[in-house]
This record gives structure tokens, C-alpha cells and sequence, in this order.
């Protein structure tokens, strides 16, 4: 590979650096939010598998099923055309007229949003039933109420264990971020296809978008390893109080 | 709002001709992908080179999206005048032929590891039997650790196995009429994409069963006595 090749990447004149790193600040962006709507939906599915309701759990192993059985990019077509469908029905109800399209940003995060909440709900789930049913009676007993159990006592425990659980389900979203590009968004992925089709040089820069996927995928794998260490910093080898 | 069962009906009927491709993109690719595993999972126990150049490659594999792997191959390799006068470029040429590259080349990094997971659940009991028996080698692995490992390895193999049916999704972005490319036409046709959702998840969900079915079936074959 001769040495044009970086230059095509670099951040020089006639380098596509700063809109390949705009790209991957969209890609995180869009992750970030998916994920983050993500826990939300899973800690409702994690509350409804585990609740006395039959109707709740029902839902939420529907959700569970579904929404891991069906291919993302089918997921994220419902939400971008499907979005917009909705959107346009309601407002011909209003009165209103024409079309109205949901934007490729929110449709592609509420897609992979979802997508990840049915992963995200067997992490929590799974991490709910590792605390010991203890925790939340010596919770009652000092007079907390639910929520005050729910957020003092329970939370910090169980986002400790689901750690490594939600950190395997952020390198998903960032991957699965990637077929965001086919509504058009400009992310990393779109931004790599559009200077690979301008420039012709398509091997270059889908190497090049790689490379930036690693970098994403490995830093933030490395975060999830500090903040797993850190969580686990009261504990002895064995996960035993020390 | 009434679901309109003629519709669906009819998107069912155009759908269903989309089975076959997706199921002969998953099945060639993880049967290509299942012995490119084996493979690296052997390299990986056999040497320090070797576990190193396994280790760089589900690195690389894992940690970047099937898509932008799929388009490195797709659009990526015709750029190099070597490979277009190669007798590999009436395969690379075709958009089917990288797509089964693609998810080989990517499911045989995580079955590698599964496989690798299973390696390691071997109990030490019978491979000290097998070589006070006198066995060694290509034998020993043949006869006694590899179909243990395999078997270990079956049911996590039967989760990447579903994972293939899904990303066979990604091969109608290169033009590939699969179940998942014929449900994008009809939407863009029709702009009914919770009935088109519907159907084609239906038979994703299908597909998925049966698949599920019949790797507990094979588990249950493979555990004598239970």
C-alpha cells in the first residue's frame, strides 16, 4: 500500500479525517443513545418477567423473543419506514395532510434501542436474581420504602453484577449502529461509504472504518473492565465481602 | 384497525420465495465457518504463534461490524488488479460469493471461541484414560477430545448458528434477494411496514424454532443414558 493512502484518512487538505471522526462521534452518539433507552426498556422487561403479573411477564417474553429472533436490519426498516407511516396516520386523524417522515437519528436509535432493551432485559433480569432476597427484607426492615429499597439498595447491587452484561450488550449497539447507515444517517458507516465511492478507493476506506470500529469497541471495552474492577474494589478474589 | 388478512396473504406468498436463499447463505457459511473454527481453535491451543495469530483474528473480526466486513470484501477487493485477474474473481465477483465469505470469515471467529470454551470443559479423567490406552496425537484428539469438546461446545454453537440466520439480513444491502431484501421492496412499495414486519418476522421466528428444535434434538442423540 503506498503511502496516499494515509493521506486520503489524514486530516491534510484533500484528507477525509475530520468528517471520518464527525462520523464516528455520530456513531457513538447514536449508540449512546440507543443504549442508554436501552437499559430503560430492559430494566421494564427485567421488572415484568419477574412480577407476579402473568399478562406482564407474558409481554415481556414476547418482546424478549421477537425481538431477538428477527434480524436488526428488518428491526430498523420498521422503525424508519413503519415511523414514518405512524406518524403520517396520525396526523391525517388531526387533520393534517401529506407525508410525514420520522428522522433517520430517531428511527435508527429507537430501533437498535429496542433491539438492545430484549438483550438488556435477560442481563438485569439474570442480575436481579443474584441478589440474595435478603438485601431487600433488611432494606424494609429499616423503614425504606419501595423505591427508596429499589434505589438504595438494589440498584447499586445490581448494576454491579450486570456489568459485564451490559458492557457485552454496548459492543453490540456499536456494531449494530453500523446498519443505521442504510436509512441514511451519517455515521461512521455512511460517512466511510460515501468517501469510498467519491475517492474510489473503497478498500482504503472500509479498512480505514474498521479501524476505527476497533479503536471504538477496544476503548470502550477497556472502560467497562475499569469500571468493573472499580465497582468490585470491596470485594476479595472469591466475590466475597472482604 | 382490522389486520387485512388478503394483504398479509399476499405478503406471505411473495416473501416465502426468499426462504431458500436465506437458508442456503446460512447454511453454506456456517458450514465453511464451523471448519475455519475448528481450525483456528486448534491453532490457538497448539503454539504460541499460532494462539496469537487466533487471538489478532477474532480480535479483528469481533470487534468490528459484519457490514463494514462484507463491503470490504465486496467493494473493497475488485479494486486491486491482482485479485480481478485472479482465478478467484468469477467467485468475487458475485455478491453471493462474498456474502458467504463475509459471514464465514465472521462466524468462525466466534465459533472459534465456542469452540476454544468447549477445548477447555474436556475433563482431564478421560484424556488420561485414552493415553494410558496408548493413544496420542491425531487419535487421541479424533477419537476422544474432540467429540467431547464438541459436544460441550453444541448448545452455545446452536445460538450462533440463529445468529447466522439473522445476519444473512445484511447480504440484501449487496443486492441479494433474500427474505429481508424482498421485505424492504415490499415496504417501499406498499408503506405498510408493520405487516410486512409481521410476516417476514414470523418466519424469521419459524426458521429460528425449528433450528432450536433440532440442535436439542441432536444434544439430547448426542448424551447417551439420559
Amino acid at each position: 500500500m503506498d503511502l496516499s493512502a494515509l493521506g486520503l484518512v489524514g486530516f491534510g487538505p484533500g484528507g477525509w479525517g475530520a468528517l471520518l471522526l464527525r462520523g464516528a462521534g455520530m456513531t457513538v452518539l447514536v449508540s449512546a443513545t440507543a443504549f442508554v433507552l436501552g437499559i430503560l426498556l430492559g430494566a421494564l422487561g427485567a421488572w415484568a418477567k419477574l412480577s407476579r403479573s402473568r399478562v406482564a411477564a407474558w409481554l415481556a417474553t414476547a418482546y424478549t423473543t421477537v425481538l431477538r429472533g428477527v434480524p436488526d436490519l428488518l428491526v430498523i426498516y420498521l422503525f424508519y419506514f413503519g415511523g414514518s407511516q405512524m406518524l403520517t396516520g396520525v396526523n391525517r386523524m388531526l387533520g393534517g395532510e401529506g407525508f410525514l417522515g420520522l428522522d433517520e437519528f430517531t428511527a435508527g436509535a429507537l430501533a437498535v434501542a429496542v433491539v438492545s432493551g430484549a438483550y438488556q432485559t435477560e442481563v438485569l433480569r439474570a442480575a436481579i436474581l443474584a441478589i440474595p432476597l435478603g438485601q431487600a427484607e433488611a432494606g424494609r426492615a429499616l423503614g425504606l420504602r419501595p423505591a427508596g429499597v429499589a434505589r438504595l439498595v438494589l440498584a447499586p447491587q445490581v448494576l454491579r453484577v450486570a456489568l459485564p452484561g451490559l458492557g457485552n450488550v454496548w459492543q453490540m449497539v456499536v456494531k449494530e449502529s453500523a446498519l443505521v447507515s442504510v436509512t441514511g444517517l451519517v455515521e461512521l458507516m455512511r460517512q466511510v461509504s460515501i468517501a469510498a465511492g467519491s475517492t474510489r478507493k473503497p478498500f482504503e476506506f472500509y479498512a480505514a472504518g474498521a479501524v476505527i470500529y476497533l479503536v471504538l469497541t477496544t476503548v470502550s471495552g477497556a472502560l467497562f473492565a475499569w469500571a468493573e474492577r472499580r465497582s468490585n474494589r470491596g470485594l476479595d478474589r472469591a466475590g466475597a465481602r472482604a | 384497525m382490522l389486520p387485512d388478512i388478503a394483504f398479509l396473504a399476499e405478503v406471505m406468498g411473495r416473501l416465502l420465495p426468499g426462504v431458500p436463499l436465506t437458508l442456503t447463505l446460512a447454511s453454506l457459511s456456517v458450514g465453511t465457518g464451523a471448519v475455519l473454527a475448528l481450525l483456528l481453535a486448534l491453532l490457538r491451543a497448539s503454539s504460541r504463534a499460532g494462539s496469537a495469530v487466533v487471538r489478532a483474528y477474532v480480535f479483528v473480526l469481533r470487534g468490528s461490524p459484519l457490514l463494514v466486513q462484507l463491503f470490504l470484501i465486496y467493494y473493497g477487493l475488485s479494486q486491486f488488479p491482482a485479485i480481478r485477474q485472479s482465478v478467484l474473481w468469477p467467485f468475487l465477483r458475485q455478491p453471493f460469493w462474498c456474502a458467504i465469505l463475509a459471514l464465514s470469515l465472521n462466524t468462525a471467529a466466534y465459533g472459534s471461541e465456542i469452540i476454544r470454551g468447549g477445548l477447555r470443559a474436556v475433563p482431564p479423567g478421560p484424556v488420561e484414560a485414552a493415553r494410558a490406552l496408548g493413544l496420542s496425537g491425531a487419535r487421541l484428539y479424533g477419537l476422544v477430545i474432540l467429540p467431547l469438546a464438541l459436544r460441550q461446545a453444541l448448545p452455545a454453537y446452536g445460538n450462533e448458528v440463529v445468529i447466522m440466520v439473522k445476519s444473512t439480513a445484511l447480504a440484501s444491502v449487496v443486492t441479494l434477494m433474500e427474505l429481508t431484501g424482498i421485505a424492504h421492496d415490499i415496504i417501499g412499495e406498499t408503506f405498510r411496514a408493520f405487516e410486512v414486519f409481521l410476516c417476514a418476522g414470523a418466519i424469521y421466528l419459524a426458521l429460528n424454532a425449528v433450528i432450536a428444535r433440532g440442535v436439542t434434538l441432536l444434544e439430547r442423540r448426542l448424551s447417551p443414558g439420559v
